[in-house]
Parts: C-alpha cells; structure tokens; sequence
C-alpha cells in the first residue's frame, strides 16, 4: 500500500515554477521534513498538499487514493490536518471552541438538528469536548481553555494551533514552521510533542522546517528543496552534508 | 465574587450560567408576560416593535456577527415575508400556516442570494446584498397584478384558525416568536453549525483545513439569516396591517445593521439591546423637538442675552429641530459615535460594568477596542 | 439609429459623472481599503456649495468652480481626520458604517441649510446645443464628457510626475513600507480624501445642470457603486470604464424598455457580471497567503 506519494508535482505562478517536479513518498509512522532556503517553494508545496492551490501537473495519492482533485475540506476529511506559518487560528474564539472547530468532521448532525439541539446533538457534544480535553491534557493547554486566542502569546497560540490541527483527528500532520517565531525553550517543547505526537498518537508528521537542530532531533528522513526543484533526498545527516545543500544555504 | 465550578461536561449543555441568572431571566419573562397589564397601549406597541426588530437583529447577528458575512440589503427579505404573510391571508391561510410557509419562503430566497455570496468577499458581497435590495423593491413596486405596486397592500387583523388576534394576543405572538427564534440561534451558535460560521468569519483559509465545506455554511447563514427576517416580515406586516415597496428601502436596511452595531456585533443580547435603542430614538426625538426650543430660550435668558441675538438663535434652533432630516442627522451621528467610541457596541459595555461590579474594587480598566489590522489586508 | 446614438452620447455623459463618483471610491479605497459610501453625498455637497457661489452670491461660474474645489478639499480631509482615522485598521464592516453614517450627516445638514426645493443653477452652457448632421447635443452633456477627460488627463500626470502623487501610490500599494521610507501615511490619506472630494465635486458641478440640485442627489452615489464594482475597484480606467457602461445601459434601457427597468438596470448589470466574474471586470484576483 502506498501511504503518501507525490508524484512530479508542479505549479506555475505566471512566469514562476514554484514547485518544479517535485516526487517524494512518506512512510506511515514516521516525521518527514521538508527543509529548503526562503522562496524555495516549501510553502507552497504544503498549500498544494492541502489543496489550497491546484497544482499545473502531478498527482498526490494518500492512502491508494488520488487526492489531487479533491476540495481542501474534503482533504481535512481524509485525515489530513494542517497548521499554518503565520497562524490562522480563530482569533475571536477561546481555545476550547478553536479546539471543537478542529473535530468539524466528525459531526455528522445536520443544521436542523443542530437548532433543535436533539438528543444526538448533545451526545456528539460531549464526545467532543472529551476529545478536545484529551488533546489539551496531552499539550498542557488547560489554563488557557477559556481564553480568547487574541489576548494569548504567540507562542500559546503556535501549540494551539497544532492541537487544532491534532482535533481534526488525523493520520497525516502537516506542520508548517512549527517553531517560527518561538524561543529556545518553546523550540524545545515543540520538539517533545513532535516526537509525542509521532510516537504515542501513531500520528504520521510531515514539515517544513528551518531549526536544523529540531529538525536532526525529530526526523526520520529529510528531503532539501531550491528553486522548487528536489535537491537532496535521505536522513537528516545524510542531506545536512550534501554538498548541494551546503551550497544552496551558503551561497555558493 | 462567585465561581461556577463545572464537574461534568453536560454543565456546559444548560442554557443558564449560574442560579442568579436564571432568577433574573424569569423575572425577566414575568415582566414580559405581564407588561400588557402594565403599560399603556402606546408602550405596548413600542414594544412589539422592539420585538420585531429584536427578532431582525438575531438574524443580522448570525449573518454578520456569527458568520461575518456583509448584508446591507436585508429589508428586502423583510418585504419578502410581509408581502408573502399578506398575499397568503388574502387566500385565507391561516396565519400559524404562513408564518411558517413566508418564512421558509425567505430562507430559500436568502439561499439563492448566497450562492454569489460564495464567490464574493466584503465590499463585494455588500453592494450585490445592496443591488438585491434594489431590485425586489423595483420588483414589488412594479408587479402591480400581485403587489399592487405603489398602492400597497392592506392586511386583515391576524387571525389564528378563527380566532382573532387583539392586540395583546399579536404581543404574545411576538413574544413567543422571539423566545423561539432566540432559543434557535443560541442552538445555533453553540452546535457544530455555529463553531463553523465562527470559523469562516476569523478565517476561511483555516476553516477549509479543519474540513468545513465553508460554501454550504455561508449560504445556510444566508438561508437562516433570510428565514428569520422573513418571519419578522409577516409580524411587521400584521403590525403596521399596511404595506407597501417605499417601506422597505435602503434606509431600513441600513437600520438593520445599526442594530447589531449598536447593540454590538458579537453576542445576542446586542441584538436586544441595540433593538431597544433603535426604537426608542423617535420618541426621544419627539421630546427633543418639543422641549428643546422652550430650553435653549431659557439657558439664553438666562445668561442675559439681547432678545435679537435670541431670536435669531431660536429661529436657527426652530429649523434645526423642525427639518425633516433630522432623524438621519442624529442616526449618522449615532453610528459614527457609537463606531469610534464604542466599538463593542452597548453590550460590550453591559459586559465590562457587569465585571467591573462583580470583581470590585479590584477591577482594573481593560482594553475594549477591537484589535486594529494594518497588516492584514483584506484586499485581494 | 439616430435615436440609439442620441441615447448614447446620453449615457456616456451620465456615465462620466458616475465615472467620476466612482474614481472618487477608487481613489479612497486603493489608499486606505475603505469604501467611502458617502462619495454621492459629498458629490452633493459640491453641487450645493456652486449654488450657493453661483446663483446666491452671483460669482462668475469658473470663480466659484474653482472655490468650490478648495473647500471640498478642506472639508474632504476633516472628514477624514475627524470620522475616518479615529477607525483605520478596524473591520471594514466598521468602516462602512461609519461612512454611511457621515452620508446619512451630511445630506440631512444639507436639508437643514439649504432646504428640499429643487435648485437650478446657469452655467455658461445651459441651453447649448451642438448640432452634428442629425444629432442634437446639449452642450452641457458635452461639457461633462470633455471635463471628465481633462481631469483624467490631469490625476494621470498627478500620480505619474509629481512626489505627492507617487508617494500616494506607493502608501496605497504598502502602508508600513511607505511609512519606513518616511512618507507622512497620515498626511497622504487627509489629501486622498481631499482629492477624492475634489472629484466628487466636480462631478457634482457638472452634473448640477442636467438634473435639479436636491437632497437626494447623493443616491447618485449608490448607483456609482455598480460602476466601481464593474471597475474592480481597484483601478482607475475600470472606474470610468464602469461608470460610462453603466451610464449607457441605464439610458438605452430607459429607452427601449418598459418604466421601472431604468432603475435596476445598473443592479440587474452588476449582480450578473458579479456572478460572472466576481472581481469586477477590471479587477485582479489574487488569494490571501498563508
């Protein structure tokens, strides 16, 4: 069975190949990183995962099936949850009704049932409020349940925003630039859930990611982009001494 | 100082915070119920009005509050439900019937107008809301056979299956109409349904990735939105038992949105509150004209100005408070007053002297302006 | 035929002052992202103020054009210190309010100090005709066409040549950027206003000869809207190009077609091109980055 694999991926902005045939694969279980100068095309690669972008050419097959076509909710539907580099939480909204945004698909009550407050209604709600808590118990989020998003600390937000992302109850994490924006402690904590995430919730990561000591700690495989186009492919260590790479960061 | 102390999450279910508020909305609902009793007839229609426009404002809350989507055009779905109430009771349906039938009527109508509103974003989706609103008044003003175009259309006293409604009965029509569509947008705001409107008015981007199919929210807001008016619609209708297109214009539509900005975006209760408000301003203007000739002319003889001088300030004064526009005068200044100095509306206010009380004397001043975006830019 | 150019030429007159209400939004909203809807009110406003100069106190047409000018110019940029910047970086939602508020001021001060009677003013055209083999032109029609594309020509080498003009473009393309470079934001959002009356006026001066001067002039302004919708809201050309389609449509559909279409046609036009293209003709479709 293939997991993920994407294959000859491309996308033009006008006279711009942003991603430029670009093929990888993720194996069930383990943390992919994606690592690549700015304007190497990381961000983008992610928004054509997540179905923000369609991209010219290629195709992206996610459990046997081919999801290129698919619309960015329905990508959510498969089990893939994302995060995003500048945080798009819910900025009016506590914690705790970002986190119940995040378990959207696993309502399956329709509107009406939803002004009535049937039965089932209130069932589905305490099923997710159980799973929002358990998400908040497993990222220490409890204190800042109630809180609105827009009175909190970056970098409080940077962790809700990937226990959000955790909510939607996904095979596939996708996390762009996890640890932007956040200190060396954060940094640090962020790396512990990474590996929490990937070990005990069995939760495959995919990131983009410029922290190269976060990145050698938490990876499995490492694959380096320039210009879009692929230019290393392996272990963390592996592409860290390709001399390719060396060039791309140093500027050769 | 209290704290509610939650040991299950059912809590979270109940509808009332705390015992204290539950002894203050049934005190509430006693009043309501009893007011008939209470007050003059005057008040009473007043306060059917305030009702009306209440109901009015929960649907402005879910469409702009909740899901963030600009209307400027919503008298429109009011004209569509009044007119249906008064074209159906022509053909004897009874009112229970219709009110139902004009609402679902609206709410499809509202469906069809958010199809473009899934293509369409801010100023954009305003101004096609505002070209709507054009068109059914041109519409109605037009299509003589079934309107009666400028004459208007007159609407018998509501009757519930052979009974006829007086004017206590049609209060508690509208008290009961309001209870209801209240309890349906708090199950609203509080359900799956709500969570997601929520998310595609702070970021749609977001919304897409958790998985919320953001087109089918944004037109079942419209839907809802429409539905609810609509119903507002039938009970305006049977109140004034009068209508025609010109009371439906632009102006009532912008009163509208006044409500919700007034009584502040974010909640429900800023529905209430900025209905009340928005109703009691022509009562208040009609003191104002009364009384405030009689009192600049005291205050200057009081401070012993030459009678010329005061004359020709009371004429100015006389015309200020005679001219025909001086309602709009004071709603423009309302809004923009309200907007720079009071952006989270009256019950932002409600919220912060309610905490104040509660957290005495160790309540500190805290920022109640929303968070300026210079970055963000809502251009596309 | 006759007829259906006569129609025309019509339109595009009454297209160039929508053109020019339009220009006014643009000019606002490319700056600052706010959507000024009492531009039809302002426009009023200047159509007012050339009465009172013209018919009140008999100034000669071109003095009191130029007054007229100068004290929108002043008075644009108080609106926007004194209703406009306590707000900026709040919801557009806000925004809109509030300027439909000042709308909502500005035409019922205009009822308190100049009355709801109609008012006529004479310009050196009233009662003009050009004659062209078959075709009748009133010379004020051709008087707002002409205006119309001098004061195009003249914001083009505005914001093309002079340092306001490109400090103006370069606020409104990056507000923080311009800001680092040392342009006074502030200050270039006061002279948008200033210059966006400026037009709002000019519109409403040439437009005063053709319709009464009333209260309710400044609805014009809403019908301006289909105008810079169309446009795309961001362009200028687009909004003269909106506003004279829009002037076209209105009079060829309130010749050919029944009463009551005249009115809506600019909406019926609108909320099809809306659906067709939801960025406006003109306009640019760019997705906010994540």
């Amino acid at each position: 069975m293939t997991y993920f694999d994407v294959k000859d991926l491309t996308i033009k902005f006008g006279g711009l190949t942003a991603v430029d045939n670009v093929s990888f694969d993720i194996n069930e279980g383990e943390v992919f990183t994606i690592i690549g100068p700015n304007g190497a095309g990381k961000t983008t690669l992610f928004n054509l995962i997540s179905r923000l972008y369609t991209p010219n050419a290629g195709h992206i097959v996610f459990r046997d099936e081919d999801v290129t076509q698919l619309s960015a909710q329905q990508i959510a539907g498969r089990g893939i949850a994302r995060t995003f580099q500048n945080i798009e939480l819910f900025e009016s909204a506590s914690t705790l009704q970002n986190l119940l945004v995040g378990r959207h698909r696993h309502s399956t009550t329709k509107t009406w049932q939803d002004i009535l407050r049937v039965r089932k209604v209130r069932d589905e709600e305490i099923a997710h409020r159980r799973a929002a808590e358990e998400v908040m118990d497993v990222l220490r989020l409890q204190r800042y349940r109630d809180t609105p998003i827009g009175s909190l600390p970056y970098g409080v937000r940077k962790v809700i925003e990937v226990a959000r992302a955790l909510c939607v109850g996904p095979s596939l994490l996708l996390l762009d630039e996890p640890s932007s924006g956040l200190n060396v402690e954060e940094t640090d904590a962020m790396a512990e859930w990474i590996l929490e995430i990937n070990r005990r919730l069995k939760v495959t990561v995919l990131m983009v990611e410029h922290d190269m000591s976060l990145v050698s700690r938490v990876s499995d495989r490492v694959l380096a982009l320039n210009y879009g186009r692929k230019m290393a492919l392996g272990t963390s260590e592996e592409v860290q001494s390709h001399p390719d790479v060396v060039a791309a960061y140093l500027g050769a | 100082m209290s704290a509610h102390i939650r040991t299950d999450y059912a809590q979270s279910d109940q509808l009332f915070a705390s015992r204290a508020s539950v002894i203050a909305y049934a005190a509430l609902g006693v009043l309501l119920v009893a007011a008939p009793f209470l007050i003059e007839s005057y008040y009473l229609s007043q306060l059917v009005f305030v009702l009306i426009y209440a109901i009015v404002g929960v649907a402005m809350n879910i469409l702009s509050g909740q899901a963030g989507q600009v209307s400027i055009g919503h008298a429109a779905f009011l004209a569509i439900g009044a007119y249906s109430a008064a074209i159906a009771q022509k053909y004897g349906v009874p009112l229970p019937v219709y009110l139902v039938l004009a609402g679902a009527f609206t709410g499809l109508i509202g469906y069809l107008v958010g199809l473009p509103a899934l293509r369409l974003h801010g100023i954009y989706l305003a101004i096609a809301t505002l070209a709507f609103a054009f068109i059914v008044e041109e519409v109605l003003a037009r299509w003589e056979s079934v309107t009666h175009g400028n004459e208007g259309l007159m609407l018998a006293a509501p009757n519930v299956f052979g009974m006829k409604l007086g004017t206590n009965g049609f209060y508690y029509l509208c008290l009961g109409v309001t209870v209801v569509v209240m309890l349906a947008a708090i199950n609203i705001i509080r359900s799956p349904t709500g969570r997601a409107f929520l998310a595609i008015r702070d970021s749609e981007t977001a919304a897409r990735s958790m998985g919320i199919d953001t087109a089918r929210y944004k037109t079942s807001a419209f839907a809802i939105s429409a539905a609810i008016t609509g119903v507002a619609g039938v009970l305006y209708a049977h109140k004034l038992s009068f209508i025609s297109p010109e009371m439906f214009s632009l102006a009532v539509s912008i009163d509208f949105v006044m409500i919700i900005i007034i009584g502040g975006v974010l909640s429900l209760r800023g529905a209430v509150f900025g209905a009340i408000f928005m109703i009691m301003v022509d009562p208040m203007l009609i003191v104002v004209k009364d009384k405030l000739p009689q009192i600049t002319d005291a205050a200057m003889h009081g401070i012993g100005l030459g009678e010329p001088i005061i004359a020709s300030i009371q004429a100015g004064v006389l015309r200020v408070v005679n001219a025909p526009g001086l309602k709009s005068l004071i709603f423009g200044l309302i809004i923009i007053l309200f907007i720079i100095y009071e952006p989270m509306g009256l019950d932002g206010r409600w919220q912060r002297v309610k905490a104040y009380c509660k957290q005495f004397p160790l309540a500190r001043q805290r920022s109640a302006r929303p968070q300026r975006m210079f970055l963000k830019s809502e251009r596309r | 035929m006759l007829d259906f150019i006569q129609q025309v030429i019509g339109g595009v007159a009454l297209g160039c002052v929508y053109g020019l209400i339009a220009l006014g939004f643009v000019l606002i909203y490319k700056a600052t992202e706010v959507v000024n809807f009492a531009q039809g009110e302002i426009m009023m406003l200047g159509a007012f103020l050339s009465f009172t100069f013209i018919a009140t106190l008999g100034l000669n047409y071109w003095l009191a054009f130029l007054l007229c000018v100068i004290c929108m110019a002043i008075l644009g940029s108080l609106m926007e210190r004194l209703v406009v910047r306590p707000i900026l970086g709040y919801p557009q939602f806000s925004i809109v309010m509030a300027t439909i508020g000042l709308g909502l001021v500005i035409r019922s001060l205009v009822g308190i100090i100049w009355g709801t009677d109609d008012l006529r003013i004479e310009t050196p055209f009233t009662n003009g005709v050009v004659k062209l083999g078959g075709l009748v032109i009133a010379e004020d029609s051709l008087s707002i066409i002409v205006a119309t594309a001098l004061l195009c020509a003249l914001l083009y080498a505005f914001f093309r040549f002079t340092r306001v003009g490109i400090a103006m473009q370069a606020t409104s393309q990056n507000m923080l950027a311009a800001y680092y470079m040392g342009i006074p934001v502030k200050r270039m959002f006061s002279l948008i206003w200033s210059l966006s009356a400026i037009v709002a006026c000019c519109a409403g001066i040439l437009l005063a000869p053709i319709t009464f001067i009333h209260a309710n002039l400044g609805f014009l302004g809403i019908k301006a809207f289909p105008a810079a919708v169309l446009g795309g809201f961001g362009s200028i050309p687009g909004a003269l190009a909106g506003g004279i389609t829009i002037g076209i449509v209105e009079s060829l559909s309130g010749f050919y077609l029944p009463e009551g279409f005249k009115d809506v046609a600019a909406y019926v036009v609108l909320l099809a091109v809306l659906l067709w293209r939801p960025q406006g003709l003109f306009g640019s479709n760019a997705m906010k980055k994540v």
